[in-house]
């Protein structure tokens, strides 16, 4: 017999492409055994530069850019990023205006939490449960399109507003795809809290203990289910979230089991929210007219989306462009508690832990710029620079792609 | 703790063995998008004053408004590039844009994504 102390830890590198990840995301794995001894995450793989351009586009463009950071939660950038700007503007955008943009940001978590579900189901391996919560989250779609004009990138804010306005008519369709949202949910809690593989499958399993979820940051659903009572909706209402009762769902399972269980209750809190805000929805305008130049100053938005604290800094400079423009996703957050929460487990539950915290990568990417003070190089590389340094890196190992090339070029044409 | 059992959904996914699906037959079947649906641009020549602000607001820089006589503008959008934001449509004060359902959008070929709207008497023969 083998004596597992005897082992040693082997380094599995998993990704930055692999089967079972969905965005190119790196993470180095030891292991002892079956046992994650430890992780350490790479990002970087996905990095579009987006804030960056902010800075060369007008704040109207930069509305449709920031959007586009994430198509699960884009009205979360949306609407945090105009935040910031009618602060700095000091616009009051119109009570009608704050109600629609609260709808639509529940409508957009419930489409995140039953696309979520889904996801858990598929990666324990019930994809019945898959199919399933797809299926109606189609109805939520439905709305979203018939409202915004789109199922994804909604494109509803504007600076000093939103841009659509809502109907009677559309509002006993909201209605009634709520009340039928509600009645399957009812059902998904049932199953997720009865199926006896499900639960056991997810309890016990990507374990993180409230001290560890505070001191690491964690946000979100992730932090709820730790037990972490925090809510950007509740602790610094933003939109009409203020005048919307609603409870905070936590659970103290401690592991994926419990996000599942606070996601799944987030949905019946947001259903009841959303009539609320159908009932009280105020008559006025949509906007206020907005100034093209920003005047010079900064501020700090914060937005609950549906994977938990999303923050967006905004510096204007008194032109039409902002100077600078920071976007701390809340998977960034969220990240650094998953090599905790795999610490002494198996590596067959990293795919279920990972997703537990239901990851964004692309939305997460940062990059950082290393500056070698020392040998006074430069630090950047232009895309031809970059293409050579890739051929020489290959032929040094004795990999030469031109007779392939040739080859490819004879056959194109 | 709950009772839990195996095999919650297998009522339900027996129960479905007998209804339709849930998909439809698209693209066998037409699709059609809602009214509220930002798809392809339209542009209206005989309203357009050439402002330029739909350029100006363009997030992608998908459209260009060139002048072709007195008075007379033709729009040049790049399918490939519009995001169907539909701001030109909000930017534009003389509502010569528009959105119109259509979604059906995609090229084989990049040249084919480049459509000008010209005033019905400019058309090249
Ligand atoms: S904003 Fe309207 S009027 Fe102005 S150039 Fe564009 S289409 Fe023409
Ligand atoms: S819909 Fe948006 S991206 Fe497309 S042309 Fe209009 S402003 Fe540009």
């Amino acid at each position: 017999m083998h004596d597992l102390r005897d082992l040693h830890d082997v380094k599995v590198p998993f990704g930055p492409q692999h089967p079972a990840l969905k965005e190119p995301e790196s993470f180095l794995i030891s292991l002892r055994g079956e046992k994650i001894t430890s992780m350490s995450v790479r990002l970087g793989y996905n990095h579009r530069g987006i804030e960056k351009a902010c800075e060369e586009r007008t704040y109207v463009q930069d509305v449709y850019l920031l959007e586009r950071i994430c198509g699960i939660c884009s009205h979360s950038h949306s609407t945090c990023f105009v935040q910031a700007v009618e602060e700095i503007a000091g616009l009051r955008v119109p009570e009608r205006a704050l109600y629609i943009r609260s709808l639509i940001g529940e409508l957009e978590r419930i489409h995140s939490h039953l696309l979520w579900l889904g996801v858990a189901g598929h990666e324990v391996g019930f994809d019945t449960l898959l199919m399933y919560a797809w299926r109606d989250r189609e109805v939520v779609m439905d709305i979203l399109v018939k409202l915004t004009g789109n199922r994804v990138n909604y494109g509803i804010n504007t600076i000093g507003g939103v841009r659509r306005d809502i109907t009677a008519d559309q509002i006993q369709e909201v209605l009634e795809a709520v009340r039928a949202l509600e009645e399957k949910t009812k059902y998904y809690i049932q199953v997720a809290t009865e199926e006896v593989t499900f639960v056991k499958r997810m309890s016990g399993v990507g374990v993180l203990l409230p001290e560890d979820a505070v001191r690491l940051g964690a946000v979100g659903p992730t932090a709820r289910a730790s037990g972490v009572d925090r809510d950007i909706r509740r602790d610094d209402p933003y939109a009409a979230y203020a005048r919307i009762p609603f409870k905070v769902p936590t659970s103290t399972h401690n592991d994926v089991y419990g996000r599942a269980v606070v996601r799944l209750s987030e949905l019946m809190e947001s259903y009841q929210m959303i009539r609320k805000i159908l009932k009280d929805l105020p008559e006025g305008p949509l906007t206020v007219r907005a100034p093209r130049k920003v005047p010079a100053g900064e501020s700090l938005s914060r937005y609950e989306a549906p994977r938990g604290e999303d923050v967006h800094y905004v510096k204007s400079n008194g032109t039409e462009k902002p100077e600078r423009v920071k976007v701390r996703a809340p998977t960034l957050a969220n990240i650094q508690a998953v090599s905790r929460m795999l610490e002494d487990r198996y590596l067959a539950d990293l795919p279920i832990v990972i997703a537990a915290i239901d990851p964004c990568f692309s939305c997460t990417d940062r990059l950082i710029g290393v500056k070698q003070e020392a040998r006074r190089k430069k630090d950047t590389m232009s895309w031809e620079e970059v293409r050579v340094s890739g051929i020489r890196w290959y032929r040094e190992r004795g990999i030469d792609f031109s007779s392939l090339n040739k080859e490819l070029e004879r056959w194109l044409g | 703790m709950k009772k839990t059992r195996v095999g919650k959904m297998a009522a339900c996914v027996l129960r479905h063995v007998f209804k339709k699906p849930a998909t439809t037959r698209y693209p066998f079947v037409k699709s059609s998008s809602p009214k509220a649906f930002r798809g392809k641009i339209v542009f209206y020549p005989e309203k357009c004053v050439g402002c330029k602000m739909c350029m100006r607001d363009c997030p992608s820089g998908a459209i260009e408004i060139a002048q072709t006589g007195e008075k007379q503008f033709e729009a040049t959008f790049d399918l490939s590039k519009c995001i169907y934001c539909a701001q030109c449509v909000d930017s534009c004060l003389k509502k010569a844009l528009e959105f119109s359902g259509e979604f059906e959008l995609a090229r084989l070929d990049r040249r084919q994504c480049i459509v000008t709207f010209r005033a019905p008497h400019q058309k090249t023969p």
